[in-house]
């Protein structure tokens, strides 16, 4: 292990640049601002690199900046630590920050309050990073908190139109059920641990210590996290915040709810991996959850017509897969997934931000077409991200999805495989069907949107050539043992142990044409239906199937049915009857109470001195009666 | 040579007749002088005892009085004269502010 005191200044530096923002952000004007916490960025990911290039083969680096809370013999430090898996998650939160911090000084340069979206971002970047150099469980929810907020208030930046701060509100209270569940399963593990005499939140101690705990305790506990990171990674049932979140600016939505925050739910599964290892049941429910969201929330992005809402649907069916991984223990798999996730993903939302700010703020797709030659840098990258979420060959979709699958088949979970496969083919389907209908064909904008139709400036168009690189290459790190090998399950071997292979290469080759023949399936089947000459894509389809896909199952509705209306009865119920009687009732009776009492008494005080001096001198007298009558 | 008792029962009568113009007069300065009374009356009672006893004590104590009557007219005027130029009038029944 080595200390070093460089890392704390990896969150600090965006800490601070947000600092300055806060408080000096007006005075020193939007471009500087926006410089300064874009550079900030870049220093974090310097810092993240170096210290990526410095950690030791097997090692973790660590850094101890003070205790934090001192109890007895428990003890938790506000320290960071770096090892494998924490390296590799600095570098995309850093890396694709640093790429979207700079994309957002082209995005938000129209903006009044462009000031305010870089305090918030670099916010975020702090809190986002506290949360993967946490050494602790506790440090890990300040920043799983943190994220939580920032992501709120993003959401809700254009604050003017209400929908955005109720978008806002949803996202921030639908993770607030899942930080339940969370919390709760760190009181557990507290608890049942210090019933062993064994008082630590520390990853290390943890994983030392996990052997004292009953099965039936790391099921419960494991069960209560993962809700957590069902809210904070957009899981069935706890999903539908995601797509709402897309209200906030598109850069926020490539960064935060599709690159960074709502992964985090995965990171903290693999960074307990020793605790979910022990539990089937939880990995089977995980597996189960994962795969199920992946496959619904697919069939959702089939039909939908908002640009980003695609996108949002595709992240929750991508984060589905990440969690089926999990399901199968193949924590590795998990976080390549992300890895290569935070790239494409990253590159379509900016892609879909640059094809929105030139066409003046429209996202539905019914009204786009044909742009290819108007944007050809946004569509070249979009093309390349498209490809590789799809799943094309030797993308890096392609070698994360057909990891997860190969692992997930060579596990014996067929039925799970199965659905997988189903949800690759519509993810190549939606994805041509979105880049079909946006770049090519006729263009259905209206006069007024076509007339300024410009590519976007350079300072937003190389973000996305790096990033699109970023969706070819990032995928060779982790090619299968029949092509060269992975160096990503070398790397990250220090903390999820050796990667077992089963199964036969032939039988891998076999899985994974057949995974290709299903998404080449989706990309023709697209092609027939919206890219075609003569196609019409802004044609409405009718039909049952489509219009609950549309409708996005209805989840929304039952929700709001089900939950949010018994909810709020009972919220009138309690404002209207409860807090006026009972609890005003209460807390006015005592007062009148009080005063009804004290009329009797007060009557005494009068203000006028010559009466206290009479009742002075008739208790004076009094005395003198009182001690004669004792004399004789 | 007078009794002791006549000496004392003089100095009731005086106490009385301060604590009842303490109680019942309308106007400050007489309250006031009526303090002053009463204070005397007291000195009166050490005096007579002191030369009772054939003891210092009682004397020293009636200088003490004295110079402490003599403090409290200083401050009990100027917070009448105070009180006057506030309120224009120095009627104790009038001034009833301080109350719950």
């Amino acid at each position: 292990m080595m200390s070093s005191d460089l890392l704390r200044w990896i969150p600090l530096i965006p800490l601070l640049a947000s600092a300055i923002n806060l408080f000096f952000g007006r005075a020193i004007g939007k471009r500087p601002a926006g410089a300064l916490a874009s550079a900030a960025v870049g220093a974090s990911f310097a810092l993240a690199f170096y210290v990526f290039w410095q950690l030791p083969a097997s090692g973790v680096m660590r850094d101890l900046v003070y205790t934090w809370i001192q109890s007895g013999s428990f003890q938790i430090n506000l320290s960071f630590q770096v090892d494998a898996l924490t390296a590799v998650m600095l570098l995309i939160v850093t890396g694709i920050g640093l790429l979207i911090h700079i994309y957002s000084l082209g995005y938000m340069a129209h903006d009044a309050d462009m000031v305010r979206f870089f305090v918030y971002l670099n916010l975020f970047i702090f809190f986002m990073l506290v949360l993967v150099m946490g050494d602790n469980l506790l440090l890990l929810f300040v920043g799983w908190e943190g994220v939580g907020l920032c992501s709120y208030l993003l959401i809700g930046f254009w604050y003017h139109d209400p929908n955005n701060a109720i978008a806002g509100n949803k996202a921030f209270i639908v993770n607030r059920i899942g930080d339940l569940g969370f919390i709760l399963g760190i009181f557990i593990l507290v608890a049942e641990l210090a019933r062993q005499g064994v008082w630590t939140l520390d990853f290390a101690e943890l994983a030392k210590q996990v052997k004292l705990l009953s099965p039936a305790t790391i099921t419960l506990v494991t069960f209560l996290l993962f809700i957590g990171a069902t809210g904070k990674s957009a899981q069935l049932p706890l999903f539908v915040w995601l797509p709402d979140a897309m209200a906030g600016p598109t850069p926020v939505s490539a960064l935060i709810h599709a690159a960074t925050m709502v992964t985090a739910g995965v990171y903290m599964t693999a960074r307990l991996h020793f605790l979910f290892a022990l539990a089937p049941a939880t990995l089977a429910l995980i597996a189960v959850v994962g795969a199920a969201t992946a496959f619904f929330a697919a069939t959702i992005a089939l039909t939908q017509n908002d640009i980003k809402k695609v996108l949002a649907y595709s992240t929750v069916s991508q984060l589905g897969y990440m969690f089926l991984a999990v399901g199968m223990g193949a924590f590795g798999a998990a976080i390549f997934h992300v890895f290569t996730h935070a790239f494409f993903k990253a590159c379509l939302f900016l892609g879909s931000g640059s094809v929105i700010h030139a066409l003046g703020g429209e996202q539905d797709m019914r009204k786009m077409g044909g742009l290819k030659s108007h944007m050809p840098r946004t569509y070249w990258t979009y093309v390349v991200a498209t490809l590789a979420i799809a799943g094309a060959p030797f993308t890096a979709g392609f070698f994360s999805k057909d990891l997860i699958l190969w692992q997930t088949f060579s596990h014996g979970a067929i039925a799970l495989w199965g659905v997988g496969l189903v949800t690759a083919g519509m993810t190549a389907f939606y994805m041509f069907r979105q880049l079909f209908m946006v770049f090519h064909g006729e263009c259905r904008a209206d006069e007024h949107a076509k007339a300024h139709l410009h590519e976007s400036p350079a300072v937003m168009t190389w973000p996305l050539m790096i990033l699109a690189a970023g969706s070819i290459f990032t995928g060779w790190l982790g090619a299968p043992e029949y092509l060269w090998g992975s160096r990503w399950d070398h790397w990250l071997e220090p903390i999820f142990g050796k990667v077992a292979h089963h199964g036969a290469v032939s039988t891998e080759l076999l899985v994974t044409g057949l995974t290709l023949a299903v998404v080449a399936a989706g990309i023709y089947l697209a092609y027939l239906m919206y890219g075609k000459p003569g196609a019409q894509p802004a044609s409405v389809p009718s039909g049952l199937l489509h219009k609950i896909s549309l409708n996005k199952y209805y989840v929304d509705e039952i929700y709001d049915f089900a939950l949010v209306r018994p909810f709020t009865l009972v919220a009138k119920f309690f404002a209207s009857i409860v807090d006026p009687w009972v609890i005003d009732g209460a807390v006015n009776g005592v007062a009148a109470t009080t005063r009804g009492l004290s009329t009797i008494w007060r009557g005494l005080q009068s203000g006028n001195v010559q009466h206290y001096a009479a009742m002075f001198v008739t208790g004076a007298l009094a005395l003198l009666a009182y001690y004669l009558g004792q004399l004789s | 040579m007078i009794a002791l008792h006549n000496y004392l029962i003089l100095s009731a009568v005086i106490f009385s007749i301060g604590v009842i113009g303490v109680l019942i007069r309308r106007n400050l300065i007489v309250v006031l002088m009526s303090i002053e009374l009463m204070l005397n009356a007291v000195n009166l009672t050490f005096i007579a005892f002191s030369r009772y006893l054939g003891s210092t004590d009682g004397q020293v104590i009636v200088f003490f009085v004295m110079a402490v009557a003599a403090a409290e007219a200083v401050i009990g005027l100027a917070i009448i004269i105070s009180v006057y130029r506030h309120r224009q009038s120095l009627d104790p029944q009038e001034m009833q502010l301080l109350k719950w």
